[in-house]
């Protein structure tokens, strides 16, 4: 027997051999450099153009970065300083413009010894928002963040504390007009004394009363004209008001786009297409050049305040299209559930529909945010100093003369910080709101 | 609770705005200060310091102005306005005066409603180009690519420049100075074409400035100046008397280094009645007798405004040429003080 | 049994409009619709009384005016001497043209991205990563601007095209220069519209056998080589054809015929009796390009004058606008021997070549610039490039979702049933995909065009600063000259947004 098999099997091992190594090639850094940068020919092609793009883009900017000056008072003294020591022809970034101009470029005209004003206005802003974003802190805020407007505004602009709190007044009067109206004539009544009452109030009374009370007690800070307004502050502030501002009048048109009322739907479908079928520097012109042709004569109020009216027009049509989306999402069982409840329609709305489908649509209002911030760069086109128009003015000094790239990276990198960050959170909120979902 | 913003802003805002009324002095002096319509910048005559502080030719021309209505210089807000915007922003109300290097024509006192206030600077369209060229005369421009800034009348003189001389040419429209600027370092485009201040305050800013000429023809006439709205006569005449006091004051040599010394009295009448120490012409103009004083105090004379902003020693390095004094051969030309 | 009882014979009461659920809503709704007409109105009074104070009225006759500027990049004839009107128009086709190759371009660089951000390899996916981070998280009014600097700045100016000047041409053909890209021209001679009509046919012939490999497929199951036949379609039968009319006609030559020269003397000798040439051209024909040639091989000066056609060129020369031209000598023997205009016109001894059914017109440097061919602006590619670069960051997005959005197991069965890689794309993941995909590419379309308003960053002539600029600006029609361009914008997204919607509606899943 032994022998046949000995015939038949050639080599037969008869000592254990030692334990080896794993291949060289198929463990740690090089396993993982084969499996992701060179495992075909076509991975190998891209890695190779990808390497030489990075190294291109690279050797041109790192050294014209690395030799940066911070400290110079002009551009030409830039030029004396980097021909000293990396010598003529070099590349060189001048950073020292960020350096002297960075608080224009930020805050734009605004008084330096107010700048804690406006710190302070978004860090308010920013917590006043907090109970809308993030859904786990207590309820109740939600008062604070509705008294969050009048803060940031008396903050921002300053003047009388009373105009704000005179504003404001109006909502509490709608509410008390809303309350007796009910008890006196039904909720139609009610609704309309709500609607009717408060613009009353705004028309004739809150003025005299702002300018009584100012006369009584002048507390406030000191007033800041628009004009001082510039920078980032000037891009945050125009988006963050007009995204707020678009959020009732977006639903509002959502809703109207949804509803079976044949003028009411095609008012809001018509309105909605035609803000956005035209490009928002058209609708900023208007702003500029022609609104004040449809008010009626000697009517003037400022630059500002008509883009940010423009700009919460123009982000109200794409809000709505938001809201549309997160309305149509909603499964039929909630209409009818609601429906079934005996629920009139602006209960079911306020008390099933919208808080759903307003949850779902945060994601789309944050990227509808995120695309007006970026948007508002186009006022430079209408003479606002916003970054672009801010650095504009600063080359148009003699110090700053030539300087380019410099101002654009800055206003680039922070540009990129608020839009990247803004937009993780949004990735973030869908991700929750798939597991909630789920 | 989102309306509550607009609302607030508007009562508060919308109250402190003027009406685009017929009294404009009653408005600023109501105010407190003047709305002046500047460039977003333009070097040496409008651009904010590092602390934020709006300084330049035509800016001065605002501040002399404010000075004389409300005895503070510092009594302006500036609002920023582009080539497109600008009009709008006068006829709206929005500001109380252009002073925006706004060349004088026809259609624009006439046709837009204007009414210009006077010339505070004599300029031309030029040409830049690099020496390296070879070119010495406009007239060898054929086929040549040219920066142009959209929205003024260059536009327009270029084309009908062209034109006439039957010459062709590519042109290149840019948005603001500052990208025409390095277009053209770049060398993508051969020449450079705005008002001849302009290229000169744009070629001193050069890393080296010697290698380009600026050409000998000047294209056109640009007599730029500040303008009011057509229809209040008496803030035009404000505005227009303020500059004429700016430039007489340099005839006459009053300096805001003599100025209070002479606003003592003189035996010069014409001085003593710009000064307001004789006669009421201020009160004629519904200004403080010492109106004239504060306008010269604010910045100076034109020509020390001149100096200080624009003029040799600055980086600009105009000289005066046409913006001259008519005693020395120049355009500038107050009427009489009487 | 049950009484029927008669509904009350109601009578209508007023407050039924109010508390009627039928009738409500009618009341609503007539409410608002005077409201919104009120509005209306406000607005229109408030307008007319503005423009009365002002003292301007609404007036489209701005239109007719002279516009006095002049445009660079023209692609209908244009002078400053042309109309307001017709500015816009030249303003609406460039803005048409940028948004045309925007919307392509970012669809490839989209699609592109998309896939690659998806690739195993992780340099690539993070380099991706990086490319749309970049462009969607800065305003694209920077990209426009930064992108136009750094082409201006990165590419070689014409004068560095000189001897010595370290730039050379690309393939000998192309110039890439800091002032535009000068691409070679195509100059049509004989037989080029048979040419074309080849070449159309052969596409048709591509879409006709695409269609029958894919009935084929559907009924027999039998697979055609698609690929193959369709290339060979686009190429064989137009160069054939060329190749024909190149052997016969290419190769013909035709007289120069000179006004006043002495019989069968050379172009040169004829150029040294004249003061100046006047060359009779007809811009963009094959034997005008061949005489220019033959001009500048010989060094000579030169001026164009340009003619549509060959008769009316005939025409001038027989008018005395040129002293040079070049005709077939069918034609050219008639007019010498009739002669009977000034100048007794003479054959010259030089030749020329009918030329080819197309032959390219290379960009030569001229005095400031490269001069012939196709000059295709910095301007308009820092536009498109921005443009593209910008939304294909959207479109990235939007196809990397898409293809996710399709189940894995879609995939995985797919290989199961031997379907090779690029066969399991394109028949199984991307028409699911796709349905995902198009909605958000439209509205991405969209914006693009929309955002080709931002032109005037890099002084591209769009409808926006032609109309909408310096015109408004040039004639203080405002409120004209805004509504106009508003509604063209208008009238662009919805004509988009139409198109694209039916063809959502092709491919969209039929659901029962």
């Amino acid at each position: 027997m032994s022998d046949t098999h000995a015939q038949t099997v050639r080599f037969v091992r008869d000592s254990m051999i030692e334990p080896q190594e794993p291949p060289i090639s198929e463990t740690g850094v090089i396993r993982w450099v084969r499996e992701n940068l060179f495992s075909g020919w076509l991975n190998i092609l891209l890695t190779v153009v990808s390497l030489a793009v990075i190294y291109f883009a690279l050797s041109h900017l790192l050294p014209w970065f690395l030799q940066m000056v911070w400290n110079a008072g002009s551009l030409s003294e830039c030029r004396e300083i980097r021909n000293e020591r990396y010598g003529p022809d070099a590349a060189s970034a001048c950073f020292a413009v960020i350096r002297e101009r960075w608080h224009q470029l930020l805050f734009g005209f605004y008084p330096v010894e107010a700048y804690w004003r406006a710190v302070l206005g978004f860090v308010v802003f920013l917590a006043g928002m907090s109970p809308v974003l993030f859904t786990s802190l207590p309820r109740k805020l939600l008062w604070a963040s509705a008294a969050t407007p009048f803060v940031c505004y008396a903050l921002f602009w300053g003047g009388s504390i009373w105009g704000p709190v005179a504003t404001a007044l109006g909502f509490a009067i709608g509410a008390g007009a809303y309350s007796l109206g009910f008890r006196a004539g039904g909720k139609l009544a009610a609704s309309i004394a709500a609607i009717v009452v408060p613009i009353l109030y705004w028309l004739f009374l809150a003025g005299p009363l702002a300018r009584a009370l100012t006369g009584i007690a002048p507390i406030g800070l000191p007033f800041i004209p628009s004009d001082d307004f510039g920078g980032f502050m000037l891009s945050t502030i125009i988006g963050l008001s007009a995204i707020l501002l678009s959020l009732p009048l977006g639903i509002l048109l959502a809703l109207g786009r949804q509803s079976h009322l044949f003028i009411i739907n095609k008012v809001s479908i018509g309105f909605i297409e035609i803000i956005r079928g035209v490009p928002l520097i058209v609708w900023l012109f208007t702003a500029s050049l022609l609104l004040n042709y449809f008010l009626p004569p000697g009517t003037n109020f400022d630059l500002m305040l008509r883009v940010i009216i423009m700009a919460t027009l123009f982000s109200s049509a794409y809000i709505a299209e938001v809201v549309r989306g997160g309305l149509a999402a909603l499964p039929s069982g909630q209409y009818e559930g609601a429906d079934s409840l005996g629920l009139d329609y602006w209960q079911s709305m306020r008390l099933i529909i919208l808080p759903q489908a307003l949850k779902i649509s945060i994601p789309g209002i944050v990227n509808t945010f995120i695309g007006l911030f970026k948007d508002t760069t186009l006022v430079v086109f209408i003479g606002l100093l916003d970054p672009i128009g801010l650095s504009n003015s600063i080359r148009a000094t003699t110090e700053w003369n030539g300087i380019y790239w410099e101002l654009f990276v800055f206003i680039g990198v922070l540009f990129f910080i608020c839009c990247f960050s803004m937009s993780r959170y949004s990735i973030y909120l869908e991700r929750k709101l798939q597991r909630e979902n789920r | 609770m989102t309306k509550s913003l607009f609302l607030g802003a508007l009562t508060a805002v919308g109250l402190t705005a003027g009406a685009a009324g017929a009294a404009t002095l009653d408005d600023v002096q109501a105010r407190g200060h003047l709305n002046c319509g500047v460039n977003t910048g333009l070097v040496g005559f409008a651009a904010p310091d590092s602390n934020g502080t709006w300084e330049g030719f035509d800016v001065g021309v605002c501040r002399a102005v404010a000075a004389a209505v409300l005895g503070d210089p510092m009594a302006v807000e500036f609002v920023t306005t582009t080539g497109q915007t600008r009009f709008t922003a006068l006829a709206s109300g929005e500001v109380d005066m252009l002073a925006r290097n706004t060349t004088w024509t026809f259609t624009r006192d006439n046709d837009l409603k204007f009414e210009f206030t006077g010339v505070n600077y004599y300029d031309g369209q030029g040409f830049m180009i690099p020496k390296e060229l070879g070119v010495t005369s406009a007239k060898d421009l054929d086929g040549a690519t040219v920066c142009i800034q959209t929205g003024t009348t260059t536009e327009l003189n270029l084309a009908d420049f062209f034109r006439v001389n039957n010459i062709s040419y590519e042109p290149v429209p840019i948005e603001t100075n500052a990208e025409a600027q390095q277009q053209y370092l770049a060398g993508a485009c051969d020449v450079y074409t705005t008002d001849a201040s302009g290229l000169a305050a744009t070629r001193a800013t050069f890393e080296n400035p010697q290698e380009h000429v600026i050409l000998p023809e000047i294209i056109s006439k640009e007599p730029l100046g500040p303008l009011v709205r057509h229809g209040d006569n008496e803030w035009g005449d404000i505005v227009r008397w303020t500059l004429n006091a700016l430039v007489a004051a340099e005839e006459y040599g009053i300096t805001s280094a003599n100025i209070d010394e002479l606003a003592q009295g003189t035996n010069n009448p014409e001085i003593n009645r710009i000064l307001g120490t004789e006669g009421n012409l201020g009160e004629m103009i519904g200004l403080e007798s010492d109106w004239a004083v504060n306008a010269i105090k604010a910045g100076g004379n034109y020509g020390e405004l001149f100096e200080r902003y624009i003029g040799e020693s600055t980086p600009v390095g105009l000289s005066r040429g046409l913006n001259a004094q008519w005693t020395n051969g120049g355009l500038l030309y107050a009427p009489p003080f009487r | 049994m049950t009484t029927l009882t008669q509904p009350p014979q109601e009578s209508f009461r007023l407050s039924q409009l109010l508390y009627d659920t039928r009738y409500r809503s009618l009341t609503i709704q007539v409410v608002a619709f005077i409201l919104l007409m009120a509005f209306f109105w406000w607005l229109i009074a408030n307008t007319v009384a503005n423009l009365e104070a002002l003292g301007k009225d609404f007036d489209f006759g701005f239109l007719g005016q002279r516009a006095g500027y002049d445009i660079n990049q023209t692609l209908i004839p244009y002078t400053s001497g042309a109309t307001h009107a017709r500015a816009a128009l030249v303003g609406i086709l460039n803005t048409l043209l940028v948004a045309f190759m925007g919307c392509i371009l970012a669809t490839v660089i989209g699609v592109i991205a998309g896939v690659l951000r998806l690739s195993k390899n992780w340099l690539v996916a993070r380099l991706m990563t990086i490319y749309v981070e970049g462009f969607r998280n800065v305003p694209l009014l920077l990209w426009i601007i930064a992108i136009f600097a750094l082409m201006t700045e990165s590419t070689p100016q014409p004068r560095d095209f000189r001897e010595g000047g370290g730039a050379s041409l690309l393939f000998d053909w192309v110039a890439i220069t800091n002032r535009g890209v000068y691409v070679p021209a195509p100059n049509w001679g004989d037989g080029a519209g048979v040419m074309i009509a080849v070449f159309v046919a052969s596409l048709v012939g591509i879409w006709a056998w695409r269609r029958f490999a894919r009935q084929r497929l559907e009924s027999r199951g039998q697979l055609l080589p698609v690929m193959r036949v369709s290339l060979a379609l686009f190429f064989i039968p137009t160069l054939i054809v060329y190749f024909a009319f190149a052997a016969i006609t290419g190769g013909r030559e035709q007289a120069i015929v000179a006004a006043g020269a002495t019989e069968q003397s050379s172009l040169a000798d004829f150029a040294q009796s004249q003061s100046g040439l006047n060359v009779c051209l007809i811009p963009g024909s094959a034997a005008s390009l061949n005489l220019e040639r033959r001009l500048m091989a010989d060094d000579l000066n030169y001026n164009a004058v340009p003619f549509t056609d060959e008769q009316g060129a005939l025409a001038g020369f027989q008018s005395g606008d040129c002293n040079v031209v070049s005709l077939p000598s069918a034609d050219a023997g008639p007019y010498i021997a009739n002669g009977g205009f000034e100048g007794q016109p003479a054959v010259l001894s030089d030749t020329i070549l009918r030329g080819n059914p197309v032959e390219f017109e290379r960009p030569v440097l001229g005095g400031f610039n490269f001069e012939g061919g196709i000059h295709l602006r910095n301007s308009l590619i820092a536009l498109w490039l921005a443009l593209s670069l910008y939304t294909g960051a959207f479109i990235a997005e939007i196809v990397r979702s898409g293809i996710l959005s399709v189940n894995k197991g879609q995939s995985e069965a797919a290989f199961a049933l031997g379907l090779r890689p690029n066969r399991v794309m394109n028949l199984v993941i991307l028409p699911q995909a796709l349905r995902v995909i198009v909605p958000p590419l439209i509205s991405q379309y969209l914006n693009l065009t929309k955002n080709s308003s931002l032109a005037i960053a890099v002084g591209y002539m769009d409808v926006r600063s032609t109309l909408g600029g310096i015109s408004i600006n040039q004639t203080g029609r405002e409120l004209e000259g805004m509504l106009l361009m508003a509604l063209f914008y208008l009238l662009l997204s919805l004509l988009i947004s139409g198109l694209l919607n039916i063809y959502n509606a092709s491919i969209k899943l039929k659901e029962r």
